[in-house]
This record gives structure tokens, C-alpha cells and sequence, in this order.
């Protein structure tokens, strides 16, 4: 399981980078999407894997996992899924209004 | 429990959805309401400093969950001093908007609220989630108020400004993690105490997320190699937006010097000192860069956006030797530089605004309206801007080159300091005698100006006084700074004051 998550992280991370440093503003909201995914799922690690325990307290549980890196992944869910709305209505007002969605305004000539 | 801590916090909170829903159709009430809200806010800080000037450190719990699981807010010198210095200068830009700026988009008013909400909570907070969930109020509020006004390329560097900003929260994140898995603490005080007894083992993992982190800060700092959103950001912004970001650098600058000399200081075993050997060559490399950039800037904007990268490059030169008597000079001259940068993009504006066509591009065109006052205002900001005497930056930056004789480097901070300081003197000097002597000379002049932005002026004004006062109470202000830097490095104190009160008053545990 930790090869698996680890690797799933990598991955996501690899892509978010490649993403990120595109000419064009659509690849990198995308980037950045994935990006904030290999950070929740690398906070939810943080915590340490374990299968099958509760994260509040019970009279029947021998042991329990970390319930705090699922409070802070909620947290990050929310702030980035928010932020890459934002994002995303950013670059389409500054396609609309700079007619390329080159990030730095340029036309296609200089890509 | 003393309540009055969370009030920079609440206060903004509830001002801004009032603006929003209340104040949406009615820019005057808007602007009551809004002027109103700083002005309690400044109040508050100041009734603050009283409370915390002879050495105490307040802790708030919130909801009254104890330190190490609950949230805290901690207030100390350092973050009421950072707390005053918001809310006063969010005053004098607000006089700035309100003379007419904050018409050219919606919801100035509650974004501004929004805005130092997020600041106040970063400066209060005790934990380092809690840091990143305020670093994003601020920034959520700051890329509203960054396209305030529209156009083209504002939004283009609008975007810019937002994609940076999230690859930073990402990494801020992930630096949070990193530390949590090894330390299982969040909380600033606790994580002090848990950094020396951290197994050689994981000392990697501690040491990676710290600087991580410290990464993150630097972004926030604008310090080099992380330094090129802010010129784009900066000279696009508006004016009164401009100015007030010339706080949000500073917002870095506070996280590095809270938590690098709490947690990562003196006492953090084999973490000792963390920071210093990556600061304080960045610091000058972004010293240097920003007063160049002063010298090869075109727009007036633009050299404003270098001076504040090259203040916050020697800021934080300040900061990296990491003495209390270097940390009090960088304190003062953070005070100074905030002013100091931001009366420069206001002036920047007015300027633009009597030269249309020109706007403030570095060239010779003919006279304007109200020429001698703007010269005068760029005269009076330049000399505090490039630390010559007899203006407090001139008393910052002797006070931080006094600092550095103890460091085994202070022959290059000097060379460094005392050059750029000659960069920057050309840099403002070739850009006021074109922009406002050698126009008096040219032929014809723009038509003049329908409104005499009166407000604008004062707040320009009000800003430039705070320099001047700077440097008339600079003997008191810097004895309270060094006091300020004791308190800092004497980091026991802030854990007890924090851990030591994990039992509330009212008994519940």
C-alpha cells in the first residue's frame, strides 16, 4: 500500500510540474489541479497508513489512526477546490480581454 | 481570558459581509462603514500595545480548547507592533481610495476588510495551520483586490499572481506535512519543544519540510530566486492596492523571524539555526537585484516595485545574522520600508493620473498640474526610500550596519549595503530630475486636472509624516524594538506563556 500511495503521489506531482510550466493558462490550472490533488493525498499520509481503525474515540477500538491530517485534507480540499475556481475565471476573463491564453499575453508567433 | 486579542480578527470579518451585502448599491456608506472598521482596528492595536508593552505575552484560546490540540492566538511586541503597523497604514491608503479609486471595481471596501482580516490573523496566530488557512483569507482577498479596476494586462498579471500564489500554498502545505508526520504537532510553542527531540533518523524529513517552508515564506518576501511575481504584480495593481501589498511582503518576513528563531533557533538541536546559512545569501543577492532593477526601471511603478524587493532584501539581511540587536534594526526598518514603499506607489499614481498618454513612464513631457507638490512628495520619499540622511532609512540601515560589525561576513554586507544604497540614489535621482526638473522646462502643458484629489494628498501626506516621525521618535521607538527582540529570542518565555496556560480560566480542562 505505501508503494502504491507513494508512487500515486509521484506521479501526480511529475504531471502537476510538466503541467505548471506550460506556455498556455489552461495546462496550468490543470497542473495546479493536480498538484493540490498529490498534497491531500500526501497530508493524508502524513498521519501514517493504517487499515480499518476508527478516528474517534470508541469503547470497542484497540487502537486508532490520526484524525488530524483528515481535518487539515478537508481544509485543503476546500481552500484549493475554491482557489482553482478562481483560477479558472481569472484566465478565461484574461483570454477574453488580451485575446490569447498565452500566459504572458503573446501570440502564438512566440511559442 | 482577555478577548480583546481576536478583535483585529472578528472585527474585519463581520465589517466585510455587512459591506458586501449592506453597502453593495451605497459607495458613501461603504466608505463609512469602511474607514470606521480601520480606524477601530488601529484603536484596538494601540489599546493592545498598552496591554503587552511591559512584557506580557496574551494567549487566546479559541473555543477554549486547551494549547497544544486547540488553536491559539498569541500576542506579543512583535505581532501587536505588525498589527499597529497594518492598521495604520491601511488607514492612510484607505483616505487614498476613497478619493476615488474605489469606484473603478466592486466590493473595494469588503475585499479591503477581507484583506486585513486575513493579515491580523497571520500576525496573531500561534499555529502553523491556522498560518496557512490566514495566509489564504489574505491571498483569497488580495486577488480580488489585485484586478481591481480591470483591464487587459492588469488581469493578465492577475493570473500570474494566482498561479504563484497556489504553487505556493501547495509547497506550504506539503511543508506542513512533512513536519507534522515527524513531530505530530502543529502548534508553534509545542513544535519548539518537540524540534530538539527529534531522532536523528528523521531529522532529514524535519529539516526538508523547515526549509520548505522557509521557501514559502521567501515567496511571500519576494526574496531571489522567488522574486519575479512581484514586479508584475506590483506596477499592474492599482495604486491603493499596491500600497497596501507593500504590508503582505512584510507578512513573510514576520513568519520567518517567528519561526525560525522559535522553533528553529538556538535551542533546536541539530536544527539549530536552520534558516541562517540559506538567508542571508539570498538576502543580499535580492538587495542587490532590487536596486538594480531601480536603475533599469522605466515606469515610476515599476521602480517603486524594485525598491520594495531591495528593502526587503536588506530587511532580511537584518533578520538572517539572527541577534537580538541586528533582529531590532530589521524591525525598524521594516517599520520604515513599509511606509517608505508604499507612499512611492501612490505618488506613482497621481502622476499617471495628471499625464495621460504618459502615465508614469520614466520620460520627459510637458508640465502638469499640481507639478512642485508631487515633486516635493517623490523628494521627501526618495530620500527615506534610499536611506539618506536625515529620514529613518537612513537611521535603518546605519542601525542594521552596526548590527552586522559582530558577523565574520561584515565586510560584504557593508561593500554590499553602502553600494546599493549609491545604485539606488541614481536610480531616484535620474528618475525625479526627469519626471518633475526637466519638465518644467519643456513647452505646453497637460490639461489640468478636473478634481485636486485632496484626500489622495493627505494620505500621501499622512504617510510621508509617519516617516518623519519615524526618525523624531526613533530613540524611544528603537529602545521598545530592542525590547521587542529580547522577548523574541527569549523563547522559553513564549513557550510558557503559550503551553504554560493549557488550563484556562473557568476550570474546564
Amino acid at each position: 500500500m505505501e508503494f502504491l500511495l507513494s508512487t500515486a503521489i509521484g506521479l501526480l506531482t511529475a504531471g502537476g510540474v510538466y503541467l505548471v510550466l506550460r506556455a498556455r493558462t489552461w495546462p496550468v490550472v490543470l497542473g495546479l489541479a493536480l498538484l493540490s490533488y498529490a498534497t491531500n493525498l500526501f497530508l493524508f499520509a502524513t498521519g501514517r497508513l493504517v487499515l480499518n481503525l476508527p478516528p474517534v474515540i470508541s469503547p470497542e477500538a484497540a487502537a486508532y489512526t490520526d484524525p488530524l491530517p483528515q481535518a487539515l485534507v478537508l481544509t485543503a480540499i476546500v481552500i484549493s477546490f475554491g482557489m482553482t475556481a478562481v483560477i479558472v475565471v481569472m484566465a478565461l476573463r484574461s483570454y477574453l480581454e488580451n485575446g490569447s491564453d498565452h500566459v504572458d499575453g503573446k501570440q502564438e508567433d512566440a511559442a | 481570558m482577555n478577548h480583546w486579542i481576536i478583535a483585529p480578527i472578528v472585527l474585519p470579518a463581520i465589517m466585510a459581509p455587512i459591506l458586501l451585502m449592506g453597502a453593495r448599491h451605497d459607495i458613501v456608506l461603504a466608505r463609512i462603514f469602511s474607514i470606521a472598521s480601520t480606524v477601530a482596528l488601529l484603536g484596538i492595536a494601540l489599546a493592545l500595545t498598552t496591554m503587552v508593552s511591559d512584557g506580557t505575552i496574551l494567549t487566546y484560546a479559541l473555543g477554549n480548547w486547551v494549547a497544544p490540540f486547540g488553536i491559539v492566538l498569541v500576542a506579543d511586541r512583535l505581532s501587536v507592533m505588525m498589527l499597529v503597523l497594518t492598521a495604520a497604514l491601511a488607514l492612510a491608503v484607505l483616505f487614498f481610495a476613497i478619493d476615488g479609486g474605489d469606484r473603478d471595481g466592486r466590493h473595494f471596501h469588503a475585499l479591503y476588510q477581507f484583506q486585513l482580516m486575513g493579515i491580523n490573523g497571520a500576525f496573531l496566530t500561534g499555529d502553523f495551520f491556522n498560518l496557512f488557512v490566514f495566509f489564504e483569507v489574505l491571498l483569497i482577498a488580495s486577488y480580488g483586490l489585485m484586478v481591481h479596476g480591470g483591464g487587459a494586462s492588469r488581469v493578465k498579471a492577475g493570473v500570474q499572481y494566482v498561479a504563484i500564489n497556489l504553487v505556493g500554498s501547495t509547497l506550504f502545505l506539503i511543508a506542513v506535512g512533512m513536519i507534522y508526520s515527524v513531530t505530530g504537532t502543529l502548534n508553534m510553542a509545542d513544535l519548539a519543544v518537540k524540534v530538539p527531540q527529534i531522532a536523528a533518523g528523521d531529522q532529514a524529513l524535519l529539516q526538508a519540510g523547515a526549509l520548505l517552508l522557509l521557501l514559502v515564506f521567501c515567496v511571500k518576501a519576494a526574496l531571489v530566486p522567488v522574486h519575479f511575481w512581484l514586479p508584475g504584480t506590483y506596477a499592474n495593481a492599482s495604486a491603493p492596492v499596491a500600497a497596501l501589498f507593500a504590508i503582505m511582503t512584510k507578512v513573510g518576513a514576520y513568519c520567518v523571524i517567528r519561526l525560525y528563531i522559535l522553533a528553529f533557533g538556538a535551542d533546536a538541536g541539530a536544527a539549530t539555526w536552520l534558516a541562517a546559512p540559506w538567508l542571508l545569501p539570498a538576502a543580499l543577492v535580492t538587495l542587490s537585484l532590487g536596486m538594480l532593477g531601480v536603475l533599469a526601471a522605466r515606469r515610476l511603478g515599476q521602480l517603486a516595485s524594485f525598491a520594495v524587493i531591495g528593502s526587503m532584501g536588506l530587511l532580511l539581511v537584518g533578520v538572517a545574522l539572527f541577534t537580538p540587536v541586528a533582529l531590532s534594526a530589521a524591525l525598524y526598518y521594516l517599520l520604515h520600508s513599509t511606509l517608505a514603499g508604499a507612499v512611492l506607489f501612490l505618488i506613482a499614481d497621481l502622476l499617471a493620473r495628471r499625464r495621460p498618454g504618459e502615465d508614469d513612464a520614466l520620460t520627459v513631457a510637458p508640465r502638469f498640474s499640481q507639478l512642485s507638490l508631487l515633486a516635493g512628495a517623490f523628494f521627501v520619499a526618495a530620500i527615506a526610500a534610499t536611506g539618506m540622511p536625515p529620514l529613518s532609512g537612513f537611521i535603518g540601515k546605519l542601525l542594521i550596519l552596526d548590527a552586522a560589525l559582530d558577523n565574520r561576513q561584515f565586510a560584504l554586507i557593508w561593500t554590499l549595503v553602502l553600494g546599493t544604497s549609491l545604485i539606488a540614489i541614481i536610480g531616484f535621482g535620474r528618475a525625479g530630475s526627469t519626471l518633475f526638473w526637466k519638465s518644467t522646462g519643456q513647452p505646453g502643458c497637460f490639461p489640468a486636472q478636473a478634481e485636486s484629489n485632496a484626500l489622495a494628498l493627505v494620505a500621501i501626506g499622512l504617510l510621508l509624516a509617519g516617516n518623519v516621525g519615524l526618525t523624531l521618535f526613533a530613540g524611544p521607538l528603537t529602545s521598545y524594538l530592542d525590547a521587542t527582540a529580547e522577548q523574541i529570542f527569549s523563547t522559553q518565555h513564549y513557550i510558557e506563556a503559550v503551553l504554560g496556560s493549557t488550563i484556562p480560566e473557568g476550570g474546564k480542562p
